[in-house]
Formats: structure tokens, C-alpha cells, sequence
């Protein structure tokens, strides 16, 4: 062979390595756009869902108010005179003299026009009228301008959510509702406040006048058993299974079913609490009492499983110098472990409760769906729970409950990363490196 | 008297047993002839311990089982002819549900509860007999606990002495009490279990279990007469368990290689402030309740897909498959991706030296290296991420559909095992019918299918661990 063949072929090596190297670092570049492309899809999903929420959601948190002069005439409201509270209360025709005053002022004509004209008021309007005269009696017989809810579609359609453009048999709000609306507007009757109600009442088929208090009330008294019964069971167990427990075939068992029972689908614990709780010990439906016990059963495997880490995470050294200086076994563990586990220990609950906080399915099977206006009084009364409450006015049909349903997942949201971040935070505080 | 208010009591005589113990002791030590042999709070603890604890097991039994044993009284009380839901009937030809039925009315009459029909006047003598039966057992329960703390009290207190080790007593019902407490976890197990089995094994009496794991066609909407039309519900649940394969798969298609290619690259090359900063974003989507992605799912991205599908021309359900499986995912990606995560970095960094020394792109390496390396623990992750899809409730139940139809097309509505417990399950006074007895059917399954892929996968990861540690 040549010297001039040799380096030929040497060039031709050459190329190839170099045309295999080109390739080789096409693919590495592909691969890391993979994962790129990989995580921007988790970012962006997130971000879209938070901004569909918010953007449809903040809006709850106002609402529409409508001015309206109404003529107390005696004949309606005090037939006979006395104007003492209840008699108010129970002879006193508010809607009436509404719809007369409401008639006059905007000449509706006919019954239907009547219909829609009120439609146009929350029910609670009357109410709201109620209570004024109540509280000013000596009104009674001349006119009184007040503030009342909109409806729904009015409130609707004043935070632009209704499309004016579309044929009036595809929209909520008519042509005749948008005069009167747009005569209101004119005339500065109609103003937008922080919707109170959504925070202290109860929840209501008129998306105006559904509150979420109740379900936050139902939640705290859930959380509260929950935590009454997880709290001290799982640390017991983590403790005993760490610093106790004899090695041998029962506490494997034990172990390895903690391991299954965290990640049992949580509907089957409603079945368990629906079979068990309700069927077999007669507990009340739709109580907190039995969704604290479902949630607590739930969440006792995460308390479980973090509270061994965190006793682990203790060095022997530890133990070693208690019991050198003639602790008990239980003292060791009372007095010093548990107190420098506690932290970690917290952090998991806190993480567990906050799992518990988001749960639905378990609770749909023991009855806590039901429709309940009531403010819960305590842990035995029924009620429901605010993811419960958000499932609930997401099944409802009306457009206003939409943005009450993304108000719902905005406050759920709020309360989960409040608890997140103190669990972050209480970690960051007191985690110690030995 | 409240419940509330016979644990408040107790929880006050235990403080003042305690205080009580504590002082007796101080004072047998200070009259100074020989020291007690343990601290002075460890005698009051005890006599607390005697206070409280036998008073409280036995409130917790009498609550747990006294209504089981009033209604039978109550039932024995009742009149030899009873009405059941507008007949007349001897008491012994009443089956058992309806006997249940009967004992719900009378007890939500006494307690005021809603009622269902007519209040006849035996229900009504029946309710008054369950409230005097109520009180009584109340009455015999606080007498008996006042018994049992008086005789604790007694007791402990007079034990206090220098030869009483009461240290070693206290710390034996501690370990007693710590013990219990790690049976509950199994008891909970057992008691899913036992009520799964139970409430099937009645669905099973009715509707053959062959009937019910291979036929094709679930209508479990049984009339309320029997002569109506379709009055014998069907319950093939071959139709609910593809739908919940189909949507499985659709969100494995989703969240398998989203997460895997989101851990791989946060493990392998994001810089400690990208991983800093996606990390809680990942966990951010890990902690989004469920309802939410279900709410998401119907509100947003189903109406997306149907317009989109429909655009270029194909039908699409408005509850499709295909948009449950996407955000169902989603939901699951941070799953895969933490586990993936955790499976990666416990390859040991000897293997990606020795394959990047030998010239190895950092992908070869994790392609032919990394991945096969640790390609048990992967597929452990998977097994646990389908386990937690086949277990998914609210996304589905918020955006599937409600009718089983067998179908493997992701552009129509199905249904799954999770939606038809829920539907047979929610707003049903009756509870002997298939249909809700269906729901326990099918939740047995649901338990055994995840059970074993939980079993397998922590079994795998397990191994998996052992290998490199």
C-alpha cells in the first residue's frame, strides 16, 4: 500500500467519526429538548389551569347591586297599622310593593314584562327591604332608596360576561332587561361591591346568594376530628414501630400494610366509612364527625410514614446518652426524641391534613353531598366540606355558579398553600443536620 | 346528657386524679422516713391513668353498640302487625332490609330526622320507647363509668406507697397504648376488607359473579316495581372495566413520558437553580386537589377537544375519554416524575462515570446506562402511577361520561369503575338493592386490582433499592 492510499483512508475514518460525532450530539441535543419540552408542558399546564381559575374566579368575590326607590304604602306593608318587628315580619307584603315600585319606575307591561323585570333581583331583594323597614319603621308611607342584589345574569352581565351581541334567544339577559340595565346605568343605580355573603352565609340554589361559610365551617370541624384522631394515633404508631417494636413476623405485617394503605384508592375508605361508620354503628350521615373518621383512617398512613422518617433521622448517640444516664426506655423516647423528631413529625401532618383538606370521594359516599343552607353548629350536624361544596356548584347548571365554583377552588387553593408553606417553612426552621 | 359533656367530665376528674396522686406522693415523701421509688407526677399519672382509661374503653363500646341493641328491643317492642312502605304485615314476614328501613323511620322520628311516609301510630309509640330506651342506656353508662373511676381512683390512690413502682406501671400502659395504636392500621385493613367482602358477597347472592365479571352490558338502574320495564338491572361490568382501562391508558400515554423525560432531565441535566425552581413547581401539581382537575377538565378542556374534534370533522362526546385521560395525566405526572426521580438518582454515579469515561453522550449514557439500570424501580413507578389512575374518583366522576358502553374509542363517553360506585352510591335511601350493593362489587375489585399492583411495585422498588444500596 501507498502512503497516499494510508492517508486517504485516514481521511475517509475521519469524516465518518466526525459525520457519527455530528450525529451523536444532534441526538443528545434532541434528547435534552425532550425533557425541555417535557417540563414546559407540566409549567404550562399548570399555569393554565391557576389562570382559567383566577380568571374566571375573582370575579366572585364582587358583586352587583342595584339602587332602587320603592314607595312603602301602608296598605302593603302595615295593614293594619302596628309596626312592631314581627308583625313586619309576618303581615308585612314586601315583594309587593317591590314589583308596584319596580313597575312604576320602569312601565313594565304585562306579565311577562313583570316576570322579567323582577328576574332581574335577587330573590333576597325582598328581604334586604325587609330588613330596612324593619330597622326604620317611621318610613313606612313615604319612598326609601335602598341597595339590593342583582340577580344573577344582571351580576353576570355586569362583569362583561354576558356577549350583548348574540341573538337574544341564545342569552340569559333579554333586549327588554338590557334597556332597563342600561337606564339603571344611566342613572348610576348600579355599583359593584366585596360580596360579604359569599363568606358568612350559607350555601343557596341562587348563585347570588351562595355562600361558602358553611363549607369552610364543615371543614374545620372534619379537620379538627380528623386531626383529634390522627394526630395521636400516628405518632403512637411511628413511635412504637421505630422505638419499640420487635422484629419479627406481626410488625412486618404491620409495616407492609401501612406501605398498602397509603395508597388504597380513597374512594374505598368511603366505602369502608359508608359499610362500617354509617351501616354498622349508626352514626349520623353528612356528619363531620364520620368524615373526620374516613379522613382520618386516609391520612393516618402519611402520618405514619413521616413520623418514622423524622424519629429516624434521630442519631442513636442520642438515645445512647439518655439511657447512659439511666433514662427509661420511655423517657428516652418522651424526652428526648420525640420532642426532636416533633418537628418533622408536624411537617408530615401538616402535609397528611392538607391531603385531607383537598379529599372529595370518601366523603361523597357517607351522604356529605346533601344540599345544606345551615351553618354547621358542631361536628354532628350535617354539612358539607369545601371541596365537596366546589363539586357541588361545579354539577350545577347555571353560568353564575361558574365563577362561584373558581371563587370556591380560589379560597381551597389559599388554605392549601398557607398550609404547604408552613409545613416548608417549619421544616426549613427546625430541620437540624447531625 | 351529651357525649361531650361525659368525656369533658372525665377529662376533668383525670386532671384532678392526677393532681390528687401527685400530692399524696410528695407528702408520703416528705414526711421524710423512705423515698417512693419513682418521681411524684409518675403516681399521679397513674392514678389518671386508672381514671380515665377503663372509664373511656368502656364509653367507646357502650356508644359503638348500644344502638345495635336498642333497635332489637325497640323491634321486639313493636306491635305483632307493622306497616312497611304502605302494607300491612305480620312481623316475621318482613325481610331484613325492610326491618332496616323500619328501624331508620322510627329512630329519625325520634331524633328528628326526615322521615319517609306516613308516621303511623306503632312508629310513633316505637320512637317514644327508643327515646325512653335511649336515655336509660345513657343513664346506666354514666353510672357505671362513675363505678369503674371511683374503684380506679380508690385504688391507685391508696396504693401510693414507697414499695409501688409506679414508674414501671405507668410506662406498661404506654407501651399497652402504643401497641393498640399500630393495630389500627391493620384493623383498618382488615375492616376494608371484611365490609367489601361482606356487602359483595350479598351483591353476589343476587347477581352471579360470572354474570358480573364477563358480561357485556351494565344498566344497574333497576326499576322500583317489578312489573315495570326493565325492571332486573343488567351488571356486566365489562363495559366499566375497559372504559376505566381506556382512560388508564390515555393518561399513561400522558403522564408516563412527560414525567419520565421531566425527571430525567431534572436529575440529569438541570443546574441546581432549574432544579430549584421546577421541583416545587411539580409538587404544586401534586397538591391540586382532585375536584379541581375534574372542574378543569369539564369547564375548559373538554369543550376544547369537542370543538377542536368536531373542526376538522370528527364526533366527539362532550364527557370524552380522551379529555379525562389528559388531565387525569397531568394530575399524575408529578407522581411518575418524583419517583422516577428518586429511582435515577439512586443509580450509583460509578456507572455515569464509567459510561461518559468510555466517550458516551450524557443520552447514551442515560439511554443505555442509566435507564436500564434502573429500569425496575421505572417500571415500579409506573405500576403505582396506574394504580393511582384505576383509583382516581372526582376527575372522572366530573368529567366522564355516566353510560357504560363498551367502546375503545377515546372520542366517546365511558364510564368507570369509580363513577358507577359514586353514582349507585350517592342520594339512595335503600341500600339491599344491586345497584348499591353493585357499588361494593365493584369496589372489591378496584381494592384487589390496586392492592396487587401496590404489592408488586413496592415489592420492585423494594428489590430495586436493595441492588444499590
Amino acid at each position: 500500500m501507498t502512503d497516499a492510499s494510508d492517508s486517504v483512508m485516514i481521511a475517509n475514518q475521519k469524516e465518518k467519526v466526525r459525520e457519527s460525532l455530528r450525529k451523536r450530539l444532534r441526538s443528545e441535543r434532541r434528547f435534552r429538548a425532550y425533557g425541555v419540552v417535557a417540563i414546559s408542558f407540566a409549567v404550562l399546564m399548570l399555569v393554565f389551569l391557576i389562570g382559567t381559575i383566577i380568571s374566571n374566579g375573582y370575579s366572585a368575590f364582587s358583586q352587583t347591586w342595584l339602587k332602587v326607590d320603592v314607595t312603602l304604602e301602608k296598605d302593603l306593608i302595615a295593614p293594619d297599622g302596628r309596626t312592631d318587628p314581627k308583625t313586619l315580619r309576618e303581615n308585612g307584603d314586601f315583594r309587593a310593593s317591590l314589583i308596584e315600585s319596580l313597575v312604576a319606575k320602569f312601565k313594565s307591561r304585562g306579565r311577562e314584562e313583570e316576570r322579567l323585570l323582577m328576574a332581574m333581583f335577587s330573590t333576597s331583594a325582598e328581604q334586604t327591604l325587609q330588613e330596612h323597614v324593619i330597622r326604620n319603621p317611621n318610613e313606612i308611607g313615604g319612598t326609601v332608596s335602598i341597595w339590593v342584589r342583582a340577580s344573577s345574569d344582571i351580576d353576570q352581565l355586569y362583569k362583561g360576561r354576558i356577549n350583548r351581541d348574540l341573538p337574544q334567544t341564545s342569552r340569559t339577559v333579554k333586549d327588554i332587561q338590557l334597556r332597563w340595565y342600561d337606564l339603571m346605568a344611566a342613572e348610576r343605580r348600579i355599583d359593584s361591591r366585596f360580596n360579604k355573603g359569599f363568606f358568612y352565609s350559607g350555601d343557596s340554589r341562587e348563585p347570588e346568594q351562595a355562600g361558602f361559610w358553611g363549607a369552610i365551617v364543615g371543614s374545620f370541624f372534619t379537620m379538627l376530628v380528623t386531626l383529634i384522631l390522627a394526630f395521636p394515633v400516628g405518632v403512637a404508631t411511628a413511635v412504637y414501630l421505630e422505638e419499640f417494636a420487635p422484629k419479627n413476623r406481626f410488625t412486618d405485617l404491620i409495616e407492609v400494610n401501612i406501605n398498602n394503605l397509603a395508597a388504597v384508592p380513597s374512594i374505598v375508605f368511603g366505602l369502608l366509612g359508608l359499610a362500617v361508620f354509617l351501616n354498622f354503628f349508626e352514626l349520623p350521615r353528612s356528619a363531620p364527625l364520620v368524615g373526620g373518621m374516613v379522613l382520618a383512617l386516609m391520612t393516618l398512613p402519611t402520618i405514619i410514614i413521616s413520623g418514622r422518617a423524622a424519629l429516624k433521622a434521630v442519631p442513636p448517640s442520642v438515645r445512647e446518652a439518655a439511657l447512659g444516664l439511666g433514662a427509661s426506655r420511655v423517657q428516652v423516647v418522651t424526652h428526648h426524641v420525640l420532642p426532636l423528631a416533633m418537628p418533622g413529625i408536624l411537617t408530615g401532618t401538616i402535609i397528611g391534613m392538607a391531603q385531607a383538606l383537598g379529599e372529595t370521594a370518601p366523603l361523597l359516599m357517607i351522604g356529605m353531598v346533601a344540599f345544606i343552607v345551615d351553618i354547621p353548629g358542631g361536628p354532628t350536624d350535617a354539612s358539607t366540606v369545601i371541596p365537596v361544596q366546589i363539586y357541588l356548584w361545579a354539577d350545577s347548571p347555571e353560568r353564575g355558579f361558574v365563577e362561584k365554583t373558581s371563587g370556591g377552588i380560589m379560597v381551597l387553593l389559599i388554605f392549601l398553600v398557607t398550609m404547604n408553606a408552613s409545613a416548608v417553612y417549619l421544616r426549613k426552621k427546625f430541620e437540624r443536620r447531625w | 346528657m351529651s357525649y361531650g359533656l361525659i368525656l369533658a367530665v372525665l377529662l376533668v376528674l383525670t386532671v384532678i386524679g392526677f393532681y390528687m396522686g401527685r400530692s399524696r406522693a410528695r407528702a408520703v415523701n416528705a414526711s421524710g422516713l423512705t423515698r417512693l421509688h419513682s418521681l411524684p407526677s409518675y403516681y399521679g399519672a397513674h392514678v389518671a391513668i386508672w381514671i380515665a382509661l377503663p372509664a373511656f374503653v368502656l364509653f367507646l363500646f357502650w356508644i359503638s353498640f348500644q344502638n345495635v341493641i336498642i333497635d332489637g328491643i325497640v323491634w321486639n317492642g313493636l306491635p305483632d302487625r307493622v306497616v312497611v312502605l304502605g302494607e300491612e304485615r305480620t312481623k316475621s314476614s318482613v325481610s331484613a332490609e325492610q326491618k332496616q328501613l323500619l328501624i331508620n323511620n322510627i329512630t329519625n322520628y325520634a331524633t328528628g330526622d326526615i322521615t319517609i311516609g306516613a308516621i303511623s301510630d306503632f312508629v310513633r309509640r316505637g320512637a317514644a320507647h327508643y327515646q325512653r330506651l335511649q336515655e336509660l342506656s345513657t343513664l346506666i353508662m354514666v353510672a357505671v363509668m362513675a363505678m369503674l373511676i371511683a374503684i380506679g381512683l380508690l385504688l391507685t390512690y391508696r396504693s401510693i406507697s414507697p414499695s409501688m413502682r409506679a414508674r414501671n406501671q405507668v410506662e406498661r400502659v404506654v407501651l399497652l397504648l402504643l401497641m393498640v395504636a399500630s393495630t389500627i392500621a391493620l384493623l383498618t385493613t382488615v375492616g376494608i376488607v371484611l365490609s367489601l367482602l361482606f356487602e359483595a358477597f350479598q351483591f353476589f347472592a343476587k347477581i352471579s359473579p360470572i354474570d358480573f365479571l364477563f358480561g357485556l352490558k351494565w344498566s344497574p338502574q333497576t326499576a322500583i316495581r317489578s312489573d315495570q320495564v326493565g325492571a332486573s338491572g343488567a351488571f356486566g361490568a365489562i363495559p366499566v372495566f375497559t372504559g376505566t382501562m381506556l382512560i388508564t391508558i390515555i393518561a399513561m400515554i400522558v403522564a408516563v413520558p412527560v414525567g419520565l423525560f421531566a425527571a430525567i432531565y431534572l436529575s440529569e441535566y438541570a443546574s441546581r437553580r432549574v432544579r430549584a425552581a421546577i421541583k416545587p413547581v411539580l409538587e404544586v401539581l401534586a397538591g391540586i386537589p382532585t375536584v379541581v382537575y375534574g372542574f378543569f377538565a369539564a369547564l375548559t378542556i373538554a369543550p376544547v377537544i369537542r370543538d377542536a374534534g368536531n373542526a376538522i370533522g370528527l364526533t366527539v362526546a362532550s364527557e370524552s375519554a380522551l379529555a379525562a385521560g389528559l388531565i387525569m395525566g397531568i394530575m399524575i405526572i408529578p407522581f411518575v416524575s418524583s419517583l422516577s426521580d428518586d429511582v435515577i438518582n439512586a443509580v450509583p454515579q460509578s456507572l455515569r462515570d464509567g459510561s461518559l469515561g468510555l466517550g458516551a453522550t450524557r443520552s447514551e449514557t442515560i439511554r443505555q446506562v442509566i435507564l436500564p439500570a434502573a429500569l425496575p424501580g421505572i417500571v415500579g413507578a409506573v405500576l403505582l402511577a396506574v394504580s393511582r389512575a384505576i383509583g382516581e374518583t372526582m376527575i372522572v366522576v366530573m368529567a366522564a361520561g355516566l353510560s357504560a358502553k363498551l367502546t375503545v374509542n377515546p372520542l366517546d363517553a365511558v364510564t368507570t369503575v369509580t363513577v358507577q360506585i359514586v353514582t349507585n352510591l350517592t342520594g339512595d335511601p335503600e341500600f339491599d338493592s344491586p345497584k348499591t350493593l353493585s357499588a361494593f362489587a365493584l369496589g372489591l375489585m378496584l381494592f384487589l386490582v390496586t392492592l396487587c399492583l401496590n404489592v408488586i411495585a413496592l415489592r420492585v422498588v423494594q428489590k430495586y433499592r436493595e441492588k444499590y444500596d
